[in-house]
């Protein structure tokens, strides 16, 4: 069952009188309980493509399915709760609230959700994914106090706070030691395959694209290899 | 802005709250120019509030609240007397003025004379000489400096008593303390039981401490009517030139012999009519002036039996000139203070907009990952703007305190008079409210018009 399908995506960036296409077509569809890497060099667009597939940005032309829902032409407010329930982000650069401690963190985005947590419910839950990500020690602790792939578990409980269909991961471990990026990877193939969550790493490391079932591979805006998943190698474990 | 309403709930506040502590020192100082603004407004307010209320209370006590009732004119054919020549007024108008209006403090009846006052030696002719009841020194609000006022019952038996204003004093006793002394006027002594408190010249010049007030009984049978026969309707009271006795001690002699119950019931006397010149009246404040007026003229027209259509036999004149000068300051000094308070305000409100500017920049990238999460456009404007509320509120509730501390502070160690201002209480919250909507629109506008993409890689 195909979770995102890109259909012709093109976007063209205007910069005054010069016009830049950044992706010419780009076709690509994701099942769901994947594991996919998006690999490709920097300024081969696939920065874009992840600002597309994370609806925090509009394609130029083009169409894209999210769930079956054709959501190409969603008004900013509609994306904003696509991003909120149904896609999980992890950044590069943690993107935590500083001086604010874990919890709070992991729990931010219930408050732009459309059901309403109790305090206690939603620190309940904040304490269920921090523990889920091994940080049952640090609920209280602030970004400041934590190391980098502690900070980065939080950020995975963050994006697991809605409990989305997929997981978008821009350079995970791109901030952390090959240890730590190491244990942060496994994490993800974890939530992939204990508990059947769509993943897309963003990457330009062959190392870590490895970790992935299936690799899409984007050059000069278009895809090169890996449009679609072939049955024998989706990892559909859980469903 | 129904979705302000709707979904305000406590976890915007709750964010708000956070962020502000999260920079603790900048948004004590942010908000510091609010709390100056509004403590400056408050301890103004305070500090002018009591200070008009002082310049109030003393252009009142010159009489800018009283007013005087005069009777009508009489005329004879076409040729009039000028005003205050005709006989209308009685004290029983004075007493039903001061008993059934309500935006009356005070009537007083005088009875205005002119005569010579001796004491020993030495004469003096008064500028005005009136007799009237202790209603009129409350309402001139003229206390006495030494001895007593005279009181009700002396106006009740019409006692020779009398009260002297300070140039009488001086030209009279020289300086020395007359009460208890007996002076005469028209062959009439009375004893000065009191020396009224120094007034110094009117408006117009004239002095008002040239003055000697009496019993108005007093006057209106031993000075003004003894001699004439304008009582001589009156049927109890005989006055006669030719017996000086009777007339130092008048009802004394009864002519006639007293009447029975039955003869008073069938032969109903004509109530014994008497006179007075003026109704001093002070209304309850200078704003009530105008319904005094009003309230004394409905209520005389009725019990002068004047019909609907015709003129009044009466005029009431007011201090409409000292009434002007009191509205025109307390007008002025507001004007003035809500000047300086806006002034004060805006500033604040500048240097709220100010760190609220740098607040979105720097916290740029926080606003793309709430946007990143979910948050809408209208959900990072909520939040600035309750930010900004929240942090102009609480200077608002700092500014009231320090605004009362401090007029406290300048009323116990200055002894200046201030007075608590609720209206500049609650304008102070409404005005540091608005000023926080309306500084801290325009940085969370722009907060919320960020582009998520440009906002999450912002360095």
């Amino acid at each position: 069952m195909e979770l995102i399908r890109l259909e012709n995506i093109c976007k063209t960036y205007h910069l005054g009188e010069m016009e830049v296409p950044v992706l010419k077509g780009v076709s690509l569809s994701v099942k769901r309980g994947e594991m996919v890497a998006l690999m490709g060099a920097s300024g081969s667009g696939k920065t874009t493509l992840m600002n597309i597939l994370g609806c925090l940005d509009h394609a130029t032309s083009g169409r894209y399915w999210f769930e079956d829902e054709d959501i190409t032409n969603y008004t900013s407010d509609q994306r904003a709760m696509v991003r909120n329930s149904k896609i999980g982000f992890v950044f590069q650069s943690f993107n935590l609230l500083s001086r604010t401690s874990a919890i709070e963190n992991v729990t931010m985005p219930l408050s732009y959700g459309p059901k309403v947590l109790s305090d206690h419910e939603a620190r309940e839950l904040g304490i269920r994914l921090l523990k889920r990500v091994g940080l049952e020690e640090r609920i209280d602790h602030e970004p400041s106090q934590l190391s980098g792939g502690q900070q980065q578990r939080v950020a995975i409980a963050r994006s697991l706070v809605n409990h989305p269909p997929v997981l978008l991961a821009d350079e995970p471990t791109g901030n952390l030691d090959s240890r730590t990026s190491k244990e942060i990877l496994s994490m993800f193939q974890q939530l992939n395959t204990e508990e059947g969550l769509t993943i897309i790493l963003v990457t330009h490391d062959a190392d870590v694209a490895r970790h992935a079932s299936r690799t899409i591979h984007i050059r000069d805006g278009m895809v090169e290899s890996g449009v679609y998943a072939s049955s024998a190698h989706s990892s559909e474990v859980s469903r | 802005m129904s979705w302000f309403a709707t979904k305000f709930h406590s976890r915007t506040l709750r964010t708000a709250f956070r962020a502000l502590r999260r920079n603790i020192m900048r948004s004590a100082l942010t908000t510091l120019g609010i709390v100056i603004g509004v403590a400056a407004v408050i301890a103004m307010m305070e500090i002018g509030n009591g200070s008009s209320r002082a310049i109030q209370r003393s252009i009142e006590s010159m009489g800018a609240s009283t007013m005087i009732v005069f009777p009508g004119t009489a005329a004879s054919a076409g040729v009039t007397f000028g005003r205050g020549s005709a006989v209308t007024l009685t004290p029983e108008d004075a007493e039903a003025i001061s008993r059934e209006c309500p935006a009356v403090r005070v009537a007083a009846p005088i009875v205005r004379a002119r005569g010579q006052v001796i004491y020993g030696n030495l004469n003096w002719v008064p500028a005005s000489m009136m007799g009237t009841a202790p209603a009129f020194l409350e309402a001139r609000e003229w206390g006495v400096a030494d001895g007593e006022p005279f009181t009700d019952q002396d106006v009740r038996s019409g006692n020779k008593v009398c009260l002297l204003g300070q140039t009488l004093v001086r030209e009279l006793f020289g300086g020395v303390s007359p009460v208890g002394q007996e002076i005469r006027i028209q062959n009439v002594s009375f004893k000065v039981v009191g020396v009224l408190a120094l007034k110094g010249a009117n408006m117009m010049g004239m002095d008002q401490d040239d003055i000697l007030l009496a019993p108005w009984t007093t006057i209106k049978r031993r000075i003004t009517d003894a001699g004439s026969t304008n009582t001589s309707s009156s049927t109890t009271v005989v006055s006669s030139s030719v017996n000086t006795l009777s007339s130092l001690y008048p009802g004394a002699v009864k002519l006639y012999p007293e009447q029975s119950a039955a003869q008073a019931a069938n032969t109903p006397l004509p109530v014994r009519f008497t006179n007075i010149n003026q109704i001093l009246v002070a209304a309850r404040s200078p704003q009530q002036i105008e319904p005094a007026i009003r309230q004394i003229t409905e209520l005389l027209r009725e019990r002068h039996r004047i019909r609907f259509g015709q003129p009044d036999d009466f005029n009431i004149r007011n201090m409409a000139e000292m009434t002007k000068a009191l509205s025109s300051t307390t007008t002025l000094m507001t004007r003035l203070l809500l000047g300086v308070a806006l002034i004060s305000l805006a500033v604040g409100g500048v240097g709220i907009m100010n760190i609220m500017l740098v607040s979105v920049t720097e916290r740029t990238r926080e606003i793309g990952l709430r946007m990143a999460v979910g948050a809408r456009g209208k959900d990072i404007l909520r939040q600035f703007l309750v930010e900004a509320v929240v942090l102009c509120m609480l200077g608002g509730a700092l500014g009231i305190l320090l605004g009362r501390g401090g007029s406290i502070l300048v009323r116990t160690i200055l002894k200046w008079p201030t007075e608590l201002s609720i209206g500049a209480i609650i304008a102070a919250v409404v005005v540091s409210v608005s000023v926080g909507v309306a500084f801290g629109y325009y940085p969370a506008w722009k907060a919320s018009k960020l582009d998520p993409i440009e906002a999450l890689r912002y360095e």
